[in-house]
């Protein structure tokens, strides 16, 4: 007996594979409806509603919510007391984006281009490693190494460098009593959580670089500097954007670290966290809430007109 | 003359000082000026290696190598004036067409309208004229392939490094790359240096190429010398489809008791003559049929040209040869 030219279809994985095979977007739909729901009801959903908040006002005195269209709210953002939040705010995610991407690069590079086997594990691992433990027992350890009795300025001393540190602690604006109690603390602390989220999308875009190419540089005449700068980086942008939206916004959204490391003067994540709680502002709390929406689109947008996603 | 590239005792070792692998060891190699050489030799056989040297990219691990008489044992490639046409053309993906070509004028610090008329020039050298706005995804392997010359040729260097550059083409285009690729040697006159596995490609352009096997040069001289006398059975086996006759049947044919090598198109199907055989297989190459031929013990094969008559499979025949075909070789 020869095999018959179709196989009988046996139980209702095969037919299912049928149906699959005839209709290819059933599958396609069976399998994006559940996420696209989420995104589009619960994701979407309330980052709708809370841009509805920010259009609505607090009555003064009864504190209540009017829900009526004004943007009285968003010009509460442009008083000097909550205009200084937003720009501090700006500048620290700003120069913790920069921080991350200069400590991030060689880490990244070295991790792309040399390391195999079991070295890339280790890598991964030393990466990955602090995200595992609590973010508020990290932030809580650092306040330790940074205070004025803390190991850092302990080894500062032990190596000479302590005219180095009160030097640094002595600049206005950024300086303070003890790095725990200065901007410069509060940076520190953000690039060492954050670091991880630059590092991961740098790593991967420098992997698909070819060595050729960098090869072919050389052999074009470019030393090192300029094949840095022509071909590496510009090739490396969209992992770089892409760990720099990572560490800008979470900068942005933060409010733990600065309530716990720094001059406990305010950013825009402790500003909301206020005004949604004991002020119960929640209007205020949400137009907080869109200034990091805001400025993210503007970058990204600046990013694109940049070139920065031409390797793309 | 001073020679164009010169290795002497250059070896590159990979791997433990312990156990090395020897990728180069100890080649000897002269390169005229002006010249078109070839690298020939199966994968592994170290000839990318070579090439790799003379463009800086691999150091020798001893000996020493010359460019146009300067030893460029200290010269990092950016400051060798040798230029490389990649296996995978290496295009810079976020640029341009022009911005390719003109990138080894811009990193010379050559300003932008200069750089880009002679972008220009060198892509309609290359017939891409039309292509300079375009980004190399936007074209095809053969357009890629000429890009990738264009902005190599640019820099106008003294020797032009070639890295398997027609492996990835079609066969029709690399036949037409070829020719063009010869044409534009003879044009410019600038050294060039190929490194393939293909044994036509190599015979077919090269002035003179060396064969490579196990990071040694087998042989190395004009493609007659290399197809008509090879000096080792590895020669003779690689370089084209040449029949390797152990020294026993080598005797048997007439010859000393030698390695010998005897091209098919030598060989001749003529029932009168003294030698006999059993066809084994025949197979059609369009300009003829290539026969198999078992004799004394081992197979043979012959070129019969189109319009001959074949012999059945398993036919007993007769064949002779032009005795001054048969090559002994010196070496095993």
């Amino acid at each position: 007996m020869t095999a018959p030219a179709i196989l009988p279809a046996k139980g209702l994985a095969d037919r299912l594979t049928g149906l699959f095979w005839r209709r290819p977007n059933v599958l396609l739909t069976l399998l994006i409806a559940p996420p696209l729901i989420w995104l589009g009801v619960v994701y979407l959903g309330s980052l709708a509603a809370l841009l509805l908040q920010s259009f609505y006002s607090i009555d003064e005195f009864s504190g209540m919510v009017v829900p009526e269209f004004t943007l009285k709210t968003y010009a509460e953002l442009l008083r000097p007391s909550n205009y200084d939040v937003i720009i501090r705010t700006l500048l620290m995610s700003a120069a913790v984006t920069i921080g991350c991407a200069v400590l991030a690069f060689p880490i990244a590079y070295y991790a792309a281009r040399y390391a195999r086997g079991r070295w890339k594990a280790v890598f991964y691992l030393g990466i990955m490693l602090p995200l595992w433990s609590s973010y508020l027992v990290k932030v809580y350890a650092w306040k330790l190494i940074l205070a004025k009795e803390g190991i850092l300025t302990w080894a500062a001393e032990s190596i000479g460098a302590a005219p180095l540190l009160n030097a640094a602690l002595a600049l206005p604006g950024i300086g303070g009593n003890s790095l725990s109690t200065s901007f410069i603390g509060t940076f520190m602390v953000f690039v060492y959580v954050w670091l991880p989220f630059m590092i991961l999308p740098m790593q991967a875009a420098l992997e698909r670089v070819p060595t050729s190419l960098l090869e072919a540089s050389a052999d074009l005449g470019a030393t090192r500097a300029q094949t840095f700068r022509s071909v590496i980086l510009p090739l490396a942008m969209p992992g770089i954007i892409a760990g720099s939206i990572f560490t800008f916004s979470l900068t942005m959204g933060d409010y733990i670290i600065p309530q716990i490391i720094g001059t406990s003067a305010s950013f825009i994540g402790m500003a909301v966290y206020q005004l949604q709680g004991t002020a119960g502002n929640i209007p205020l709390a949400a137009a907080f809430a869109v200034v990091p929406i805001v400025i993210m689109l503007i970058y990204l947008a600046l990013a694109k007109r940049a070139g920065a996603f031409d390797a793309l | 003359m001073t020679p164009a590239v010169e290795f002497r005792a250059v070896s590159r070792h990979f791997g433990p000082a312990s156990a090395p692998i020897r990728a180069v060891d100890g080649v000897d190699l002269t390169i005229a000026e002006g010249s078109f050489f070839a690298m020939l030799g199966p994968s592994g056989s170290g000839k990318t290696t070579c090439l790799r040297l003379i463009s800086g990219f691999e150091q020798p691990t001893s000996g020493e190598i010359c460019i146009f008489g300067e030893s460029v044992g200290r010269t990092p490639p950016h400051l060798r004036n040798v230029n490389t046409v990649f296996q995978d053309y290496a295009l810079f993906p976020h640029m341009n067409v022009r911005d390719n070509v003109a990138y080894g004028l811009m990193v010379k610090g050559i300003g932008r309208t200069a750089r880009y008329a002679r972008a220009d020039d060198m892509l309609a050298l290359v017939k891409l004229d039309a292509y300079g706005s375009r980004k190399p995804s936007q074209l095809s392997g053969g357009q890629r392939q000429r890009v990738a010359l264009a902005r190599a040729l640019v820099n106008e260097p003294r020797v032009l490094l070639l890295d398997e550059p027609l492996g990835a083409l079609d066969l029709k285009l690399r036949e037409a790359m070829q020719d063009e690729l010869k044409s534009l040697q003879q044009r410019l006159g600038i050294t060039f240096v190929f490194v393939t596995h293909d044994q036509h490609e190599a015979l077919s352009m090269a002035d003179s190429l060396a064969v490579f096997n196990d990071g040694k040069i087998a042989q190395i001289g004009s493609p007659s010398d290399i197809y008509n006398k090879p000096r080792t059975r590895f020669v003779a086996d690689f370089v084209g489809s040449s029949n390797v006759l152990p020294p026993a049947v080598t005797r048997a044919l007439g010859g000393p008791e030698k390695w010998a090598s005897l091209r098919p198109e030598a060989i001749r199907l003529d029932q009168t003559a003294a030698l006999t055989g059993t066809v084994l297989s025949q197979r059609y190459l369009g300009a003829g049929n290539r026969v198999m031929i078992s004799t004394s013990g081992v197979e043979i094969a012959a070129i019969v040209p189109a319009g001959h008559l074949l012999p059945d499979i398993g036919a007993t025949i007769g064949f002779g040869f032009d005795p001054t075909a048969l090559h002994v070789m010196d070496a095993g």
